[in-house]
């Protein structure tokens, strides 16, 4: 199976590979997966107070279309507003990389980390967490 | 040094010019039918058969008329296993075979059962080799066939066929192997062995694909099995088809030259494999997979942990190797064969297999020795495993969300 340019790109070149300080208030992290499953992302959000997100970081065990996901969902979340970040679909991430139907969980996972992420802060601030991650079937 | 750089040699081998030339003439000039007994063509394609033959059985210490030609290892496991089910039917249903074989020899089993049969399929140990005293208490009265692998197509492993056969023929069973992946690499030799039926294929030994060959014993015992295909009863009514002339001519060639060649090749495929894995396991949280003594000579199986091997294959660009991480899968499932070997599921996602040549260098290992290491490095730097891992944090112990 061949990868997607942008699937060859995101994972030669990840974006926003890193770590940010978990126990911060203003740090979101979310990690998502299982090592059996062969996929585990940590995706870590950085927010300001105006709830806008300042700083993205991941680093994720998987595949390459699993690497590209999460580089490219901290691509996305930089300078969006956490309840805007809510709203990003794993359909977006399908389709921005091409993924094909066996890596569809991939995207799923991502976006299960990006809920992961937003909803730690948001219960870190002293908000409820929202909607629950998709990807437990 | 040309790339990408082919370390996949138990999938399929490149075929080797010297057999690519023997082939030629039996697409064209020699093009007759094998089967035709009245014409200089058939003469002259049954000639080329015939001597293939010879190649074939002087390779694994047989008779000639004991070799029965295939379309390949999956058909001769197939003919062996339901063939023998078949024609001893009356004698009982009964075979034991084990779990980290190759699917041809589990699916053929698991259609045996389909028809009324019973079988058992024994674990390995921990190393992939299998239990001997296990396999002396599985027998029964009805057990009509063993079959288990000789040398294994992920790890390696060579199992000890001989002490197998041994308990088989103790108890009345007829003993299969499945020795793709070791014909022509080591020496296999069905009486020594004590083989009754043997399955392999030319393209694992720089041969063409689509041919193969199931050895079938024809003294102490003869065995018979039941053809699965109905015919014009070629050979010795085993497999009806006209024969692949040009195929089968590749296939003589081939183990020819193994036969020749082998002794001094995997010395010096072994001296390279060792050289791989010395070098890829300094490597912090490398292991190797399967018992490293009984072990083919040209293949490593190695697991680097906190790493998946799909995304590792991908940096791992100018290099053809498989692994046993089934991300691309639709059920995540890892490969069966180390998961029996207790293997955790992620050390499973985790493993890159080397397959070594004939037309493997030093130089072409170099390299792969060093972009291998490039690349574990470069995505142990992107995991989150191997960040907690180095922080002392217990992955055990943590509540994975398994999606």
């Amino acid at each position: 199976m061949a990868y997607s340019e942008k699937v060859i790109d995101h994972y030669t070149h990840p974006r926003n590979v890193g770590t940010l300080d978990k126990s911060s208030t203003k740090v979101g992290t979310g990690l998502v997966g299982a090592p059996e499953c062969g996929d585990v992302m940590r995706l870590q959000i950085e927010v300001d107070e105006n709830h806008m997100i300042t700083d993205a970081k991941f680093k994720t065990f998987g595949c390459g279309s699993a690497i590209a996901s999460s580089s490219l969902a901290t691509e996305w979340l930089k300078g969006k507003s956490i309840d805007d970040a809510m709203k990003i679909d794993n359909m977006d991430i399908v389709e921005e990389l091409a993924l094909p139907p066996v890596k569809i969980h991939c995207s799923v996972l991502a976006e299960d980390a990006i809920k992961a992420a937003i909803n730690d802060y948001r219960v870190k601030n002293g908000m409820e967490a929202l909607e629950s991650a998709k990807s437990h079937h | 040094m040309n790339l990408p750089i082919y370390l996949d040699n138990n999938a399929t081998t490149p075929m080797d010019p010297r057999v690519l030339e023997a082939m030629l003439p039996y697409f064209n000039a020699k093009f007759g039918n094998a089967a035709s007994r009245n014409h200089a063509f058939g003469w002259a394609a049954e000639e080329g058969v015939d001597y293939a033959r010879e190649q074939v059985a002087k390779l694994i210490g047989a008779n000639e008329k004991e070799i029965i030609f295939t379309s390949g290892a999956t058909e001769s496991d197939n003919l062996a296993i339901k063939g023998v089910f078949e024609m001893y039917k009356e004698k009982g249903n009964h075979i034991i075979t084990c779990v980290t074989e190759h699917k041809a020899v589990l699916d053929a089993c698991k259609h045996v059962e389909k028809m009324g049969g019973l079988v058992t399929y024994l674990p390995v140990k921990s190393d992939g080799l299998i239990d001997l005293a296990a396999l002396e208490a599985a027998m029964t009265e009805k057990t009509i066939l063993v079959a288990i692998m000789y040398g294994n197509n992920e790890i390696g492993v060579i199992q000890p066929v001989k002490e197998i056969a041994a308990i088989a023929h103790k108890h009345g069973a007829l003993f299969m192997t499945d020795a793709t992946q070791s014909v022509g690499k080591i020496q296999v030799d069905v009486n020594a062995d004590g083989i009754d039926l043997m399955a392999f294929s030319a393209h694992k030994m720089y041969g063409p694909k689509g041919v193969g060959a199931l050895y079938v014993r024809r003294k102490n015992p003869r065995v018979k099995v039941t053809a699965q295909m109905d015919g014009g009863g070629h050979e010795r009514g085993m497999r009806s088809g006209t024969l692949n002339v040009p195929g089968i001519v590749g296939l003589g060639k081939a183990c020819e030259l193994c036969r020749l060649e082998m002794d001094e090749e995997a010395k010096r495929l072994s001296k390279l494999r060792d050289k791989l894995q010395a070098s890829l396991t300094v490597l912090e949280e490398s292991y190797v997979n399967g018992n490293v003594e009984h072990r083919l000579p040209h293949v490593a199986n190695i697991s680097f942990k906190y790493v998946e091997g799909e995304g590792l294959m991908m940096a791992m660009k100018d290099l053809a190797v498989s692994s046993g991480s089934a991300c691309t899968s639709a059920s995540l499932e890892p490969s069966y064969v180390l998961k029996s070997l207790g293997l955790s599921d992620d050390l499973a996602h985790s493993s890159i297999r080397f397959g070594l040549g004939r037309f493997t260098t030093e130089e072409e290992v170099d390299f792969a020795i060093e972009q291998t290491k490039k690349a574990v490095n470069h995505l142990r730097d992107l995991s989150p495993l191997w960040e907690m891992f180095k922080e002392g944090i217990d992955l055990d112990k943590i509540e994975w969300a398994e999606h």
